[in-house]
């Protein structure tokens, strides 16, 4: 029913798209002079979201978009949970804008690798960075390095098909999964261990994961925060569906609950709502169903203070001004494999961007990136946006408000003559490049994936090897 | 776009469906339909919204949007459309609006309704949208997401205002 939907509402928003497309052409402020080249660096919701803005409200214009992957749509094809396809229907939309004249996809191009950020500099009036985060933060506790102690990004990675995660074999022999962070990929990660084999088939989940997972033994699933249930990290919608999920028992720690009543009336209404919808289930847990044979165990005020052998030593905390302070009491989780979860970190992929190494995104301001820490001058012509630029939070929903708005500003910037654009840039070179993925390479990659998917019935089954995606495509 | 509108103009609630089985002469219409009687509950009840059979449901209904700026987009929907719909079949140019494509997980369709139109709507909102609505920029009392709001002929002349976002930013 879901697909009967969507495809009538793509049909829709394909109608929606072009004539916004041709509404843009038609009203774009017209320049005088050269094609105005944009390049956008890496093909997540930032990138697709800025290359439909700027195609749409600027004239006389070429956006190239260079991707790493030989497949586009970054953490929506290789983070978003394979049993929320309905989030995937951004993508409808990220093609629309793929098949406009002007664009160009050109994949399995990495920055700081096959091309420079000098080259592009060269080679473009703009460029606009939005690769993304792709590392993860660490706790720096004792043993973090130990083999039960796995990052959460790379357990979804693994399940998503990322290429190079294909062989992270988690060890799913063990009873108890304690994940170490409490946002939404801390739930995504725990959803996926709880969830029924059956539901999960039918999603695109790797065959590898399925396979995994059938074998999974894991029973239940801690979620540690440092601070209360008032500050919880995940959101209502995640909490509603881990509420749902047959089979599995959600239990909390009531003592983490003492003064949280009294605080409800002065919350704002989301955080108001998530916080009822947790002593609802409280109050309702002592009478729940213990024939439900798996757990989902949230617990709150603790830190992560070192990694032992079966077990998480964790610090008792107290809350001050909304700050988790340590307290000298300590306890001992005990479990056999930690998942760390508390977020993803960028990296600096080109010696010429002024990256900051410290918040683990690009010294930008309002999206333009800075020339150096220092003076806060703008390097003219560079741009970031997404999670590169404002930090790894925020749904696609936050990408999308910043992405437009940043690709607002390049758009200003152009027209008020503040970026140069009067003399004529050559774009990419494709030839002096090695297998260049286009769009329609892409569409066969996608066509033979849909297809193994059909055969499984399920939407489709990713390529995790890089040299097969690129084979399917004839490359 | 023809396409579209057949399938997005069929019944309102499953009751109807034996009254749409002789309606519909069109077989893909229909089969769309039975295919909509097993769902899951809030799809269910979305999926139903958007089907629309007999004469009275194609009526017209007058909608404006307001843009924070001051700018009135005014427009018409058909009795059963939902407001995402009135919005892509009208071709009104909001950018990323209904990024989800109605299903209930992106809140891009946020709009604000006039307290007395908003305490007539017929169908408050279910937890799903409200879970939505709290990730909304700008959340107000009287917001909703126009994916979930289905035209009635009693909200003829309705104006609801679209949250200042980028699109009004872009005019200002
Ligand atoms: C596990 C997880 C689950 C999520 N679930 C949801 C959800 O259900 N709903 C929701 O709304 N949001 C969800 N999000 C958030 C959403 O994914 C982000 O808001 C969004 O993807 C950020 O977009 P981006 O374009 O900044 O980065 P990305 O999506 O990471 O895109 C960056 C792109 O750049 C490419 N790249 C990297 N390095 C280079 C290079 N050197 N050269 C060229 N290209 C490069 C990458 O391959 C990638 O394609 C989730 C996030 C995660 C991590
Ligand atoms: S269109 Fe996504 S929630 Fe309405």
């Amino acid at each position: 029913m879901l697909l009967s939907r969507s495809l009538s509402l793509s049909v829709m928003t394909k109608q929606l798209y072009f004539n916004t497309i041709k509404q843009g052409l038609s009203t774009g402020v017209s320049g005088s002079g050269a094609i105005k080249r944009i390049c956008i660096v890496g093909g997540g919701p930032a990138g697709f979201y800025a290359a439909q803005y700027i195609l749409k409200h600027l004239s006389d214009c070429a956006v190239d978009l260079i991707e790493k992957l030989p497949v586009p749509f970054g953490l929506v094809r290789y983070g978003v949970a394979p049993d929320h396809p309905e989030v995937k229907n951004v993508i409808n939309t990220f093609n629309k804008t793929a098949e406009h004249k002007d664009f160009n996809f050109y994949g399995n191009i990495a920055l700081g690798k096959d091309i420079s950020l000098e080259d592009l500099r060269k080679r473009y009036h703009a460029v606009l960075l939005t690769y993304g985060a792709d590392q993860d933060r660490q706790l720096n506790i004792p043993n973090e390095d130990r083999t039960n102690v796995l990052s959460a990004r790379k357990f979804v990675a693994w399940y998503n098909g990322l290429p190079g995660a294909q062989h992270l074999n988690p060890d799913l022999s063990g009873n108890t999964v304690a994940i170490l962070g409490q946002g939404n990929v801390a739930v995504d990660a725990a959803r996926m261990l709880l969830s029924s084999l059956d539901a999960l088939r039918k999603t695109d989940t790797t065959e590898y994961a399925l396979e995994a997972l059938s074998r999974s033994k894991v029973q239940q699933v801690y979620l540690v925060g440092r601070r209360g249930p008032l500050q919880a990290a995940f959101t209502i919608k995640e909490l509603r569906e881990m509420l749902k999920l047959p089979n599995v028992q959600t239990l909390w720690r009531p003592d983490d609950f003492t003064d949280v009543p009294a605080q409800l009336a002065n919350l704002p209404r989301p955080r108001k709502r998530l916080t009822e919808l947790m002593l609802k289930s409280l109050s309702e847990q002592a009478g729940s169903s213990s024939a439900k044979n798996k757990r989902f165990l949230p617990i709150f005020l603790r830190a992560p203070k070192a990694i032992g052998e079966n077990e998480v030593e964790l610090t008792v905390t107290k809350l001050q001004n909304d700050m988790a302070v340590p307290t000298d009491q300590t306890e001992h989780l005990q479990t056999d494999l930690v998942l760390r979860s508390i977020g993803y970190k960028s990296t600096c992929v080109d010696g010429g961007i002024c990256f900051d190494e410290r918040s683990g995104r690009v010294h930008n301001e309002n999206g333009r990136v800075l020339r150096d820490a220092v003076s806060k001058t703008v390097d003219p012509g560079i741009y970031v946006a997404g999670w590169l630029g404002t930090g790894p939070t925020g749904v696609i929903l936050t990408t999308m408000n910043g992405a437009f708005t940043v690709a607002k500003t390049i758009c200003d910037d152009i027209l008020s003559n503040k970026l140069d654009t009067s003399t004529a840039k050559a774009g990419l070179d494709t030839k002096q490049l090695h297998r260049v993925v286009t769009w329609r390479h892409w569409q066969r990659i996608d066509e033979a994936e849909t297809q193994a998917g059909k055969v499984l019935g399920k939407p489709r089954e990713k390529f995790v090897d890089v040299e097969e995606m690129l084979k399917v495509a004839g490359l | 776009m023809a396409f579209a509108q057949n399938l997005v103009r069929c019944t309102i609630n499953a009751a109807v469906v034996k009254s749409a089985r002789s309606l519909s002469k069109n077989a893909s219409n229909f089969s769309l339909l039975q295919r909509c009687i097993n769902l899951k509950p809030i799809t269910n009840q979305h999926c139903l919204r958007t089907f629309s059979v007999g004469t009275q449901l194609h009526q017209d209904v007058n909608v404006t949007f307001l843009r924070a700026n001051g700018q009135k987009i005014q427009t018409k929907g058909k009795v059963g459309d939902t407001l995402l719909d009135v919005v892509v079949n009208n071709h009104i140019d909001l950018d990323g609006f209904g990024a989800c494509e109605g299903t209930l997980t992106c809140s891009t369709c946020h709009l604000i309704f006039k307290t007395a139109d908003f305490e007539k709507l017929p169908d408050k909102a279910s937890d799903e949208e409200l879970d939505m609505l709290d990730l909304a920029y700008e959340l107000t009392e009287t917001s909703r997401l126009g994916c979930q709001i289905t035209l009635t002929k009693d909200m003829d002349g309705l104006v609801v205002s679209v949250p200042a976002t980028i699109n009004d930013a872009r005019s200002a």
